[in-house]
């Protein structure tokens, strides 16, 4: 599958134009989707229509940058002027956006080609994309697993060769945790960092949007287009001997698949082997990490969804739904209290970044699930799926600190593993330059569309 | 008001409102608001008031 910057040396070579690339997203799209189910809405007209423009573009010497003529998807969550952001949900029926999204219209502005709107679990509350009104998405590895989630149907659409990268949103993972399902780059920047303007929101506290493409560097372009940025470059990678990571085992280790749990220590011996030093943290609060996200999460959600909970509750999904009635439950001192915690982990991820250039641990603690599964047994427990997708991710959604997502191989029956990389807050640029390091030390998960 | 207080009332509503299958929901939502009750972050203060009276002058 081509990368964004191998399609960027093409195009500007003269060997491939925007109106090639889209077509082969596209005829990806008619023969995989059927199967997959990453696409709510294919937009091949508009798409071919952006593609021409942005051949003729170029030719007339008008070069927008690196995301010139890529074709992107979009998660179903973000308004594309003109077309229904449906949020996977009946709920938005009869919707149509009449304006862009912030980040879609710099998407626009760095002059991507728009190839279609994905599936998602509903209004983002969730990780497997399972509870969606227009089906499942299905990962690429094994259309019998979940792609994750929320971001699922962009995870799939990337590693299925049917985008060169997508827009995704991330209130407590769903950049990464379908990124690591899906064996692709997912990041989600500092909080505030890309504007959520235009983007239905779950939770105003913890919501993010961010990219998931092939590589880093590819992340980067795309990251710096939704900043308005359109014509930046990747980042240089930091040096990697003398890179200080820092693994907080306990929590976030206790719980492994023993084959994600291998590909991970398999990754970090690399590193090792690489000259960067690995040292081992904890964080004291870890334990209380769940509920404070789950305090925030659902009061936000409730809040935002209690007129249509009330008026057209029968149109969500039954899961989606009963875990939006939750939030009503909750009270505002818990809320308060939950608040108090936040801070407190803020301050303890700080402290950890203190001394180290990023936190180093797995991105998913399981392989992805199978669609239907509502439990795993890791080790000798049996555990909630949804409590284990969000495990190693929601952190950093409740402190604000940028994560990325890279593919580090893949378990006996090729299902992709990831690890995950925190850096500063503010300091996005930084840990794609720390991940630009690492990431030729990591080892890429499969491609679904090899062999 | 105390979890037990809390669970028991929306428990009550969610099955005035048709919503039994809340229930289990809502005892998961009850374990994490003891765990955020119980943290050290969020231990109640004892506060000692002090003596002294605040006057405020009256023009």
């Amino acid at each position: 599958m081509m990368t964004i910057e191998e399609f960027g040396r093409r195009l500007r070579a003269g060997g491939m134009t925007s109106a090639q690339i889209t077509e082969e997203c596209l005829q990806r799209i008619e023969t995989d989707n059927p199967r997959l189910n990453a696409f709510i809405l294919v937009m091949a007209d508009e798409a071919r229509r952006q593609a021409r423009e942005a051949d003729r573009e170029l030719a007339a010497g008008h070069d927008r940058g690196p995301l010139h003529g890529v074709p992107i998807s979009i998660k179903d969550l973000c308004d594309v002027r003109g077309t229904a952001t449906t949020a996977a949900s009946r709920v938005r029926d009869g919707h149509v956006a009449e304006r862009d999204a912030v980040a879609i219209a710099h998407l626009r502005q760095a002059g991507a080609v728009f190839v279609g709107k994905t599936n998602l679990h509903e209004f983002a509350f969730g990780t497997t994309n399972e509870d969606s009104a227009f089906g499942p998405a299905r990962n690429p590895h094994d259309p019998t697993r979940s792609p994750g989630g929320s971001s699922g149907g962009s995870g799939a659409s990337v590693a299925a060769g049917m985008a060169l990268a997508t827009l995704g949103t991330c209130t407590g993972g769903s950049i990464r945790i379908p990124a690591a399902a899906c064996g692709i780059v997912g990041l989600k920047p500092s909080f505030g960092e890309v504007s959520t303007d235009g983007i239905v929101p779950l939770s105003r506290t913890f919501d993010h949007a961010g990219p998931l493409a092939l590589t880093v560097a590819d992340a980067s372009l795309v990251y710096h287009a939704l900043l308005g940025d359109a014509a930046a470059t990747p980042p240089a990678p930091m040096p990697v001997h003398g890179l200080r990571l820092a693994v907080p085992r306990p929590y976030f280790c206790d719980v492994l698949d023993e084959e994600v749990r291998a590909r991970f220590e398999e990754a970090l011996d690399r590193l090792r082997a690489a000259g960067v030093r690995i040292d081992e943290i904890s964080l004291h609060h870890a334990g209380d990490i769940a509920a404070v996200y789950l305090l925030i999460v659902l009061a936000d959600a409730a809040a935002y969804h209690a007129a249509t909970l009330d008026a057209m509750p029968e149109r969500y999904t039954a899961p989606v739904r009963l875990r939006l009635e939750m939030g009503r439950y909750v009270l505002a001192e818990d809320y308060v209290r939950a608040l108090a915690g936040r801070e407190v982990l803020r301050r303890e991820v700080d402290a950890a970044l203190a001394q180290h250039d990023a936190l180093v641990l797995p991105t998913l603690p399981i392989p992805a699930p199978t669609i239907g599964a509502t439990t795993v047994k890791v080790g000798s427990t049996t555990e909630p799926v949804r409590n284990l997708m969000l495990r190693l991710t929601q952190l950093f959604n409740v402190t604000g600190h940028p994560a990325i997502s890279m593919p580090i191989g893949s378990t006996s029956s090729g299902l992709p593993c990831g690890i995950q990389l925190v850096g500063g807050r503010g300091q996005t640029d930084v840990l794609l330059r720390v991940a630009m390091a690492c990431e030729r030390y990591t080892t890429s998960g499969p491609s679904p569309r090899s062999g | 008001m105390t979890i037990e207080a809390w669970l028991q009332s929306a428990v009550a509503d969610a099955e005035r409102r048709g919503l039994p299958e809340l229930k289990p929901i809502l005892e998961t939502l009850a374990k994490a608001i003891t765990a955020i009750r119980a943290a050290d972050f969020n231990q109640s203060s004892v506060i000692s008031r002090q003596s002294t009276v605040v006057s405020h002058d009256d023009d």
